[in-house]
């Protein structure tokens, strides 16, 4: 990884000198090897920039924000990222025109929440080397594998593919990431029974501050007000006030994105009670898949999302009702 | 001082529970927050900080004020009780305790607020020194002695014993209730422990932040820095800091229509919400960078000019380890104090 | 709205969303052809199926339904064409996600009545309502504060 952040750098350089963009959104530097913020980057700025196995925020939607701006900016996106990027782009929040992308190679994200968890504590540093992470703690040197440590995302990876750049970076070299089914976890749902399911969510969503951090953070979610912001909506709370007010935050945002979500996982990675948000967003898409076809948001340009879209062939929706197991 | 085995503490537990409801930093699906202790709690002795803070249990999420119910053109108030339950809230760092002082000054100040004073009469709070300090903690800089926690009752956990001391009238009462569990302990191995954290405590990375800067007469230099625009840049306007932080007291009263009446309550708000303090004019802070510096501005100077100097941060590091984009006040900390040092 | 009036017996509220064009009109003609229904069924009048959000069922849940259902044209007869196909959809997914949040997956039920089939129109409530008062109040969807 460290290869690719230096050519990184180089080429922020080189694009900012030859005037194709005026600024470079990234990663920068924090306290901690774990801590990056991202960060609008102009020339003399670039000395904190970093990317390294911390960089996991999507940095799509900020675009949205660069784009009504003067000039051109450079942005990194990884390949999972170009999927939001590209969404955006068939959502007309994003100029393309305004954007210059460069692909970045990305070997898998790390999950500092993960590290905690394996009882590691106190870390003032993290080195990667190959697929083992040194990790530094006020309470002596720790390790731990790579593969252990990833973000939930990227143990479902999608791939090493760009389905939107200007150039590539990459160093050519083989890995794997990922290779877990990304519908295991929601098929072990839709196996319990729904008592079990019930207590399930009421556990998770029970934990929810509504601070609307997934939203917030969401590339999908791009309203220029949301329905539980706006006060004549009648539905607008600041708190979870009541046990329903937690169900329907989390079932309608996960609906207003249904077709739309890529599964970029921002949503569980930013939520700072560790609620697996994606699991709904999941099984939006593995029904989509099942009741519509293959689909993957972001994919491409051209085709329809599945929720505005119909054929004359689809499926009652009785077919939940009809689908076996307890009611 | 008194001292028990851990092993016992369940006993101590059910003890305090017999006499009153007993909250504690309690682990659920995956995540420690305090909760109410049953005999099944999977109770976290060891987690440092909750997610969510002890302010919680002072000035709940939401809290139902005054219900209204309308007939014809008659209007009935009701106020809400306020709440009666004895508590004791067990487990609370050096840090949140700290936070309550912070808290008091706002909510026991006059007018005092009865919905929060009521709960921190009716609660008997229970701290625990901290023994292995994270990474994200910095309360040293707010004059916090992690090894020595202020409360009702001061608990320290050395080799597996876990030590006893009342600090108050009501950690008095409270230690009658339960003397019977206990034995006498060593004080001198408790201080052993308490060098050992402060030593930690003094190595910490953000142990160092300089709030040398952060004074009321800075006030205008401070406000106009050039460096909110790039601090605030990243920020996603959600409230996690906000909603994780012991000492942010703001709220917002609001009415539910339930069908059959009004009910008023108050829930936290955050000031990095867009629509927060929204006018019939519109919001007095329209972006994210004025929202942005008002929360660090009020944590570092308005407080402190209206408190006689006291921060209303306490370096619990739940920001710094909670931002979605880690951006936090030890990094704003550092950024604006920067010049002065210079 | 209060739904146990009468200790012991179980009076379901019902909630029926029904397009202007067809299933209004079907549940009119239910009407002035004589034919019974359940009296707790209570229909809002939308202009298409499709105007029915997601948010709508679960409004009519918190303000206290035990059923809510959804009717409108039969697929193809859409007063404009197509709007019954969106909300086909939409109702599939939302109704899945619901099973899957572990919620009663009986208690909501989509069905396509037209202006003539006022005989179905009350079949379908008295069959849909004997599903609710057989699954009883609906609790996990419900919000406490409107119970009171």
């Amino acid at each position: 990884m460290q290869r690719v952040a230096e050519m990184m750098l180089e080429r922020a350089k080189a694009l900012l000198a030859d005037g194709t963009v005026n600024r470079v959104v990234g990663w920068e530097m924090g306290e901690f090897f774990y801590d990056l913020t991202p960060a609008v980057f102009t020339a003399d700025g670039l000395d904190k920039f970093v990317y390294n196995g911390f960089s996991g925020a999507n940095l799509s939607k900020y675009m949205i924000k660069e784009c009504a701006k003067d000039g051109k900016a450079l942005v990194f996106l990884k390949p999972c990222d170009t999927y939001s990027f590209n969404q955006l782009i068939n959502e007309h929040r994003v100029d393309r025109e305004k954007v210059y992308i460069i692909g970045v190679e990305c070997r898998g994200m790390i999950d500092i929440r993960k590290i905690r968890d394996m009882g590691i504590k106190g870390v003032t540093a993290i080195r990667e080397e190959g697929e083992e992470l040194i990790i530094d703690t006020i309470y002596g040197e720790k390790k731990c594998a790579r593969k252990d440590a990833l973000l939930e995302k990227c143990l479902c990876c999608k791939g090493q593919e760009f389905v939107v750049y200007d150039e590539l970076l990459t160093t050519g070299e083989a890995f794997t990431v990922g290779g877990n089914n990304r519908f295991a976890k929601v098929a072990e749902l839709e196996a319990m029974t729904p008592g079990e399911r019930f207590a399930f969510w009421r556990n998770e969503l029970s934990k929810c501050i509504r601070c609307n951090a997934c939203r917030n953070v969401c590339p999908a979610c791009s309203c220029l007000q949301c329905v539980f912001d706006n006060p004549k909506s009648g539905i607008a709370s600041k708190a979870n006030a009541d046990d329903f007010e937690e169900n329907m935050f989390h079932i309608i945002r996960a609906f207003h994105v249904a077709g739309r979500c890529t599964d970029c996982g921002e949503c569980s990675r930013v939520c700072p009670q560790g609620i697996p948000l994606h699991l709904l967003n999941r099984k939006f898409i593995k029904d989509v898949n099942e009741f519509y076809g293959e689909f993957q948001a972001g994919a491409d340009n051209t085709t329809k999302y599945p929720l505005t879209n119909f054929t004359k062939e689809d499926v009652e929706p009785s077919i939940v009702t009809n689908r076996g197991g307890e009611n | 001082m008194l001292k028990l085995s851990l092993n016992r503490v369940g006993d101590l537990f059910a003890k305090i529970a017999e006499a009153q409801a007993l909250y504690l930093p309690v682990e659920k699906a995956g995540q420690v927050d305090y909760d109410k202790w049953t005999a099944d709690a999977k109770v976290s002795m060891d987690h440092l900080n909750t997610a969510k803070s002890a302010k919680d249990l002072f000035f709940p999420q939401v809290e139902r004020m005054v219900d209204f119910k309308m007939e014809g053109k008659n209007i009935e108030i009701k106020p809400h009780a306020l709440s009666d339950e004895k508590f004791v809230l067990f487990g609370v760092r050096a840090c949140d305790m700290k936070s309550m002082e912070v808290l008091d000054k706002v909510f026991l100040a006059e007018p005092v607020d009865s919905f929060y004073a009521a709960r921190r009469m009716n609660g008997t709070v229970v701290t625990m020194a901290c023994s292995e300090p994270e990474e994200s903690c910095f309360c040293n800089v707010f004059g916090v002695d992690a090894a020595e926690p202020a409360g009702d009752v001061v608990t320290w956990k050395v080799d597996g014993e876990l030590y006893w001391k009342a600090l108050t009238e009501k950690g008095e009462a409270l230690t009658e209730q339960i003397k019977a569990l206990m034995e006498d302990g060593d004080e001198a191995k408790v201080e052993e422990s308490k060098a050992a954290v402060r030593e930690i405590m003094g190595k910490l990375p953000l142990a160092n932040l300089n709030l040398a800067p952060f004074q009321p007469e800075k006030l205008n230099e401070m406000f106009n820095s050039p460096k909110w625009a790039k601090l605030s840049e990243a920020c996603l306007g959600c409230g996690t800091c906000t909603f994780v932080c012991p000492t942010c007291q703001c709220y917002d009263i609001r009415d539910y229509d339930t069908g059959h009446g009004i009910q008023r309550f108050r829930c936290w708000d955050s000031c990095m919400y867009s629509d927060f303090t929204m006018m019939a004019h519109g919001t007095n802070r329209p972006d994210q960078m004025q929202r942005f510096r008002q929360r660090f501005m009020h944590k570092l100077i308005y407080f402190p000019s209206n408190n006689d100097g006291m921060y209303s941060c306490v370096g619990c590091g739940r920001c710094v380890s909670k931002c979605p984009i880690s951006m936090n006040i030890a990094k704003v900390i550092k950024a604006l104090g920067e010049d002065k040092d210079e | 709205m209060q739904v146990n009036e009468k200790k012991g017996e179980f009076k379901p509220t019902i909630v029926a969303f029904c397009c202007n064009w067809c299933s209004y009109a079907g549940a009119d003609l239910a009407g002035t052809s004589r034919l019974s229904y359940p009296a707790n069924v209570k229909i809002i009048r939308v202009p298409c199926s499709c105007r029915v959000n997601p948010m709508f069922i679960l409004r009519a849940f918190q303000r206290g339904a035990d059923g809510v259902i959804l009717c409108g044209c039969h697929p193809g007869d859409c007063h404009y064409s197509t709007g019954n196909y969106y909300a086909r959809r939409r109702m599939t997914m939302l109704f899945s996600m619901l099973d899957y949040l572990g919620i009663d997956r009986k208690r909501t039920r989509v069905e396509w009545v037209s202006a003539a089939e006022g005989t179905k129109f009350a079949a379908v409530m008295n069959d849909f309502a004997q599903t609710i008062t057989e699954l009883g109040e609906n609790v996990k969807l419900g919000d406490l504060r409107c119970k009171e």
